[in-house]
């Protein structure tokens, strides 16, 4: 995780997504007009979170199983990362709504699922904020962490699809595969995807290994005031 | 199999020796609906269908989100212990879903029951209607258990059992709503069969996913 290379591509990937995303081509379809660079942002943003959020779970499941707290610190950071792109993917979306459809946030199942699966993770901080004890906290959290992920799954991508929703892709709505997403779209949008899952990696490590400093830095004072008392008294 | 059995019967025993529980919820209900009932009496005429259905289903949730987190905030923690030593996690999660479940079908049936009473009864399909209340108690204590033992390891654990539980049950509540509202509206009964389904299915991964964690939740 020290190595530079990728954060070097990060940056790189990003530069390129920003640039071709506000500058380059795009097709024009109506309704849609220039909005359409949004989709380099709002649902590569989206595909970033779902990944960062799975990243989390799959670290959820190795604390219950090793009982090693880091990877519940690698959990949790993950997490914030996944929800901060959320909200993103929530504002962007709401944006572009507000050009498309009308309004800031039109009555649509897909995006109250959406903000309803942010409520769960919202939760979830708040479940890790109520807990003193670190073992304690990290085993609970693990736990909802796994139980949040499966209920956010179907919540986002099976029940807008059963019910009528503005929503590309679902609803009876044709998805962005064929109309939009010509060659030229995919060579933005692809990279888009592996460069904010980049950035997301990014700062999650940065997180988790400033805890595991914090940490280590705790007991250093904790044992070092052991030993200075052993010495006094012994 | 015979522990399942034990410890279900346990929980409706020691329930039933003294019934607060589940007379406080039975009252939680019955007033709850008498309250509606009295401010709706105003004009009465207004009560469309959805609005009838849509207050019959809140109802019914807060009613299981406050039952359903007494289960675990009642046992007192040498009895944990106890518990702990004799009975595997898993057999005792499963036994919480299926008393819970079995709590809520009883407090369904009785509030409804009584909802229809005083609030008058628009429901053309019954029998479909009575399965959603049926699928709607079994997936409220499915999903609600798990979520009411996570908060009660936790300090604050009546707050954080409402937050922690609304965001999670909503996808189960929407179906549940939608599949009571066909019922309602008397439309036929395989226009319904996707929402069964899905309801079966969120049931089938929570109660398989709850089987799994308890016993990581249990240790603590």
């Amino acid at each position: 995780m020290k190595k530079a290379w990728w954060k070097v591509l990060t940056v790189v990937i990003l530069a390129y997504v920003i640039f071709q995303g506000l500058l380059g081509t795009i097709p024009r379809q109506p309704i849609l007009n220039e909005t359409i660079r949004n989709l380099y942002f709002h649902v590569t943003m989206w595909f970033a979170m779902i990944t960062l959020l799975l990243v989390s779970m799959i670290f959820a499941v190795r604390y219950l199983r090793s009982d090693n707290v880091i990877d519940d610190d690698k959990s949790a950071a993950f997490a914030k990362v996944g929800i901060m792109f959320g909200i993103l993917g929530c504002l962007t979306g709401s944006l572009w709504a507000n050009y498309t459809w009308g309004g800031f946030w039109p009555n649509d199942p897909k995006l109250n699922s959406a903000a309803v699966g942010m409520l769960i993770y919202f939760a979830y901080l708040l479940l890790r904020s109520s807990f003193e004890d670190e073992q304690r906290r990290a085993r609970i959290s693990a736990v909802y962490n796994i139980f949040a992920f499966f209920i956010f799954m179907p919540l986002i991508f099976v029940l807008p699809r059963l019910t009528d929703s503005l929503h590309p892709g679902n609803g009876g709505n044709p998805g962005f595969s064929s109309i939009d997403l010509d060659g030229r779209m995919r060579m933005v949008f692809y990279p888009a995807v592996i460069g904010w899952i980049l950035l997301g990696t990014w700062i999650s490590s940065i997180s988790y290994r400033l805890k595991v400093i914090q940490r280590t830095q705790e007991e250093r004072v904790a044992e070092s005031a052991v030993g200075h008392r052993a010495e006094v008294n012994g | 199999m015979q522990e399942l059995k034990t410890l279900i019967w346990k929980e409706v025993a020691l329930e039933w020796r003294q019934r607060y529980a589940v007379s406080g919820m039975l009252l939680y209900v019955g007033s709850t609906i008498f309250v509606c009932y009295l401010s709706f009496k105003v004009n009465q005429s207004d009560l469309t269908p959805i609005v009838w259905n849509t207050l019959f289903w809140i109802i019914l949730l807060f009613t299981a989100v406050n039952a359903i987190a007494k289960s675990f905030a009642q046992e007192r923690l040498g009895r944990l212990l106890y518990y702990y030593t004799i009975a595997s996690p898993k057999t005792i999660i499963i036994s919480k879903i299926i008393y819970n479940s079995l709590l809520m079908l009883l407090l369904a049936g009785i509030g409804f029951g009584f909802y229809v009473l005083v609030m008058g009864n628009p429901v053309a399909d019954l029998g479909l209607y009575i399965i959603s209340i049926i699928l709607g108690s079994l997936g409220f204590a499915s999903v609600l258990t798990l979520v009411a033992g996570i908060a009660s390891k936790a300090e604050n654990s009546a707050t954080l059992m409402a937050v922690l539980s609304f965001p999670i049950i909503l996808p189960m509540l929407l179906m549940v709503m939608k599949l009571a509202k066909n019922a309602l509206d008397g439309l036929d009964r395989s226009v319904s069969l996707d929402e069964i389904g899905t309801l079966l299915a969120i049931d089938a991964i929570v109660i398989a996913l709850s089987y799994m964690l308890f016993p990581y939740l249990w240790r603590s």
